[in-house]
């Protein structure tokens, strides 16, 4: 059973549709990659997923449950947490504050999680009293992965991770995006960085103009001339 | 000396200072507006506790309950009839209908306590002497309560739940919303804390002057000063802030009028402005 | 008997409103144009006021003045001094969120309240500045010629705003006021234009300082309390309509028509009420101006083009 299905999501935010009947799904434990041209909708269909934006028709369910138009915040107790593209941090609050908002919801003891997000990024251990605000974009991204991963999500939503990092950032955040999947989590995530997202990707979509284009395994999409000519800058 | 002398009535001033830019502070940085009827929020918790100094018969500072009743019931009953209702619009016109609302706060005090200024306690204290600096009994309880609170309200803040979630909704409301921190929820204790507060700097202005109906108005603007120079949203900054300011205000009585104490406060306020207009502590960039 | 005296008291009624109005027409230049908030209304009133009874009064040694200047020199210079002000303030907050120019205006109004409570040489104090002339022609009858004049002020203040409202100018601020970023892309100087903006309506604030320092005939620091040259002037514009000028001028009259109206009726009250009826009445128009928010925010006067910053659906 898919863990995520979207099913002819249509929708924007009040004017024109800008999801224009969309169609996802996602197992779990698969890492799932979009890509496509500005303005394809991937981001505002994250966002649909997530609440943040209004769906007219179609359904999303998730876990066997329709999640439609839900609010953010009884989404993020069904176990998806959303990872923006920007601003995804507390800039004044230290690292170890910043996690613990990622927490606020768990009504358990959620200090075991924060020992495995340190196990998985060790540079956030070494800086747990640092305020956010003072670390470089790739240390702001493990930042912003890790305050998303204390709920134990079983889907995360990932908004372009690797946006205005360094060549360096980039490799080392995508190997962390598929250490996070080894833990058993589902990723979703928009990127630009096309092919070495779909490098690690389980699945990929290519979206355009809110409508479905293409889809097919990572390998398979890497391999595809056309797509790769067309969606993956040569 | 005469600076010695000045500088602890400046502590003094900047205690009430510091504590009403604290709620000014925080209420920004929750709500996104400035909230012109603090300084009459701090009036009604001065009246308060006047109600319980003459009823019950207690001091000013054993009030200090009542006066935070008055003006948490002040400050929720306009969150529930105006400013929930209208936080769909744009942020000014919170800001005008906190201006009205301070309007009707006041005439409110004026009708039921009429216009004439009251003291908690007549007649003469009599203070402590340091050398040839004196301090009045009052003037402890009110620098004293003010660093229990500041004490306080740093670990509520920096230990507990629902302090850092307040701290993250100033720093990124969006991402707090995300991580599932309930923003109304969080809206409610800024304002009962704020209202607090500033019940608390309204006891204290009361006992170091004493209460009429626009005490609190009058102290508005030092405290919008404060909260600008130490960075809105930055509640440790208001606190230096309003020290500053108080401090200020009190020193520059040796060389002008007293009563231009106020066009200090605005003085420090114009060229903070001009200068860094994020504050010394780096607030919300507007 | 009754009857003179009924008309005597429109003539006061209708010069108050008249000074009120153009008071809700600066004030619509800023806010209602603009998006500027300015809660220092009080202050501009008062710089104006003082100006013009300083260079018109007969002399008085207790403070400066006994010039004798006619009252064209006055207006005109009470409208330069509230104007420069409104340069120096504008220039410091122009830059900034209109949260700054709320503070900032409050600061400049106090303080100026302040100068003219404590500066002795300059405005007699809390005694303030007695014997100001009516305007050309003072004594029997003075009062309708007053009236004339300050209803033809009111008439070519008014065209001088709806003008600059219809303008190319009052385009761009409106503009401004709904879209900041967009505005500035197209390549407009926003800061310019809102500093303009702000100095226009501050001057006509200072304007109708002067008017009432005219028809009153005498000043004091008292006169310029914010609740009545501040918060009503407020509560006439929001009434009538933010950004409608036929909708400041309304607001003007229906709010004063409340206001004298709960006069009226606290005069019954026995005396030792007096200062219990007086808070109550602000208390009203303040009940009065939160309903106006909350039910109608357009004002009795929609603005008329779509309102940026009514209320959105919820």
């Amino acid at each position: 059973m898919a863990l995520l299905d979207a099913t002819d999501v249509t929708g924007g935010y009040g004017g024109a549709d800008i999801l224009c009947g969309l169609n996802l799904t996602l197992s779990r434990d698969e890492v799932v990659v979009i890509v496509g041209p500005n303005g394809a909708g991937k981001s505002t269909f994250m966002k649909a997923v997530f609440g943040l934006v209004n769906v007219r028709a179609g359904s999303i369910v998730y876990d066997g449950r329709d999640i439609t138009n839900n609010k953010p915040e009884d989404i993020v107790a069904r176990g998806i947490c959303y990872v923006p593209q920007e601003r995804n941090v507390f800039p004044s609050m230290s690292v170890q504050e910043n996690l613990e908002m990622g927490a606020f919801i768990r009504k358990d003891d959620w200090r075991p999680q924060m020992e495995k997000i340190y196990e998985l990024f060790p540079r956030l251990a070494e800086r747990k009293k640092q305020p956010v605000g003072q670390m470089s974009g790739g240390e702001r991204q493990m930042v912003a992965m890790g305050r998303a991963l204390m709920l134990e999500p079983k889907l995360l939503l990932l908004d372009e991770p690797t946006a205005g990092l360094s060549p360096k950032f980039i490799d080392e955040t995508f190997r962390q995006v598929k250490r996070v999947n080894a833990l058993g989590v589902g990723i979703l995530m928009v990127e630009q960085n096309a092919k070495q997202a779909l490098a690690i990707a389980d699945r990929g979509y290519v979206f355009s103009s809110g409508q479905n284009r293409f889809e097919d395994t990572g390998r398979g999409m890497l391999a595809n001339k056309e797509i790769a000519e067309m969606f993956l800058g040569g | 000396m005469e600076v010695l002398q000045l500088v602890v009535y400046g502590i003094v001033t900047g205690s009430i200072v510091a504590l009403g830019a604290i709620g000014v502070s925080l209420v920004f940085s929750i709500l996104r507006f400035a909230h012109f009827a603090h300084g009459d929020v701090m009036t009604v918790g001065a009246y308060g506790a006047l109600v319980g100094v003459t009823l019950i018969g207690v001091t000013p500072m054993v009030a200090i309950p009542v006066a935070i009743l008055f003006a948490v019931v002040a400050v929720l009953v306009a969150e529930f009839c105006l400013y929930r209702p209208l936080r769909s619009s744009h942020p000014v016109i919170l800001l005008i209908s906190s201006f009205g609302y301070a309007l009707i706060l006041r005439s409110a005090i004026q009708l039921v306590a009429g216009p004439a200024p009251q003291v908690f306690k007549s007649g003469i204290q009599i203070p402590y002497r340091f050398g040839e600096i004196v301090i009045r009994p009052d003037h402890f309880w009110i620098v004293g309560g003010t660093i229990l609170i500041i004490v306080a309200l740093h670990l509520f803040l920096s230990r507990s739940k629902f302090g850092k979630a307040m701290r993250a909704m100033s720093d990124n409301m969006d991402l707090a919303r995300i991580s599932g921190i309930p923003a109304y929820r969080m809206i409610l204790i800024t304002w009962v804390i704020a209202a607090a507060l500033a019940a608390v700097a309204g006891v204290f202005l009361g006992m170091d002057t004493r209460l009429h109906p626009v005490m609190g108005w009058r102290l508005l603007l030092p405290v919008f000063a404060a909260a600008i120079l130490g960075g809105i949203g930055r509640p440790y900054g208001a606190i230096a802030g309003g020290f500053i300011i108080g401090i200020s205000m009190e020193l520059s009585t040796m060389v002008i009028d007293p009563g231009y104490k106020h066009a200090v406060a605005f003085a420090l306020l114009v060229l903070m402005l001009i200068i860094r207009p994020t504050g010394l502590f780096r607030g919300t960039s507007l | 008997m009754e009857l003179s005296g009924l008309f005597g008291y429109l003539v006061f009624f209708l010069s108050t409103v008249s000074i009120y109005a153009i008071l809700a027409l600066g004030l619509n230049v800023q806010w209602g144009l603009t998006g500027q908030i300015n809660i220092g209304i009080a202050g501009f009133f008062a710089v104006g006021a003082y100006t013009t009874a300083i260079l018109t009064a007969g002399p008085n040694a207790a403070h400066v003045g006994g010039f004798e200047f006619p009252f064209v020199v006055g207006a005109a210079a009470a409208i330069v001094t509230s104007g420069l002000i409104a340069v120096l303030i504008g220039m410091i907050t122009v830059n900034l969120r209109s949260d700054y120019l709320a503070i900032a205006t409050i600061g400049i109004a106090e303080i100026i309240r302040f100068v003219f409570q404590n500066e002795q040489w300059l405005s007699h104090g809390v005694r303030g500045i007695s014997d100001i002339p009516r305007p050309f022609h003072d004594g029997q009858g003075s009062g309708y010629v007053f009236l004339a004049l300050v209803l033809a002020c009111v008439a070519v203040v008014y065209f001088l705003v709806e003008r600059a409202r219809l303008a190319p100018w009052g385009r761009v601020l409106r503009a401004i006021r709904d879209n900041e970023d967009a505005t500035e892309a197209a390549g407009k100087n926003v800061r310019l234009f809102r500093l303009q903006a702000f100095v226009f309506g501050s001057a006509i604030m200072g304007f109708a300082g002067a008017l009432y320092a005219h028809f009153i005939g005498f000043i004091s620091p008292d006169a310029f309390e914010p609740v009545f040259a501040t918060f009503i002037v407020w509560a006439m514009l929001i009434a009538g309509g933010s950004g409608n000028n036929k909708g400041a001028i309304l607001g003007a009259i229906v709010v004063w028509l409340v206001w004298s109206g709960t006069e009226t009726l606290a005069a019954r009250l026995p005396p030792e009420y007096a200062t219990q009826a007086s808070a109550a009445r602000v208390l009203l128009v303040g009940v009065l101006l939160e309903l106006v928010l909350l039910l109608r925010p357009q004002g009795m006067l929609p603005e008329e083009r779509p309102r940026p910053i009514a209320r959105r659906k919820d």
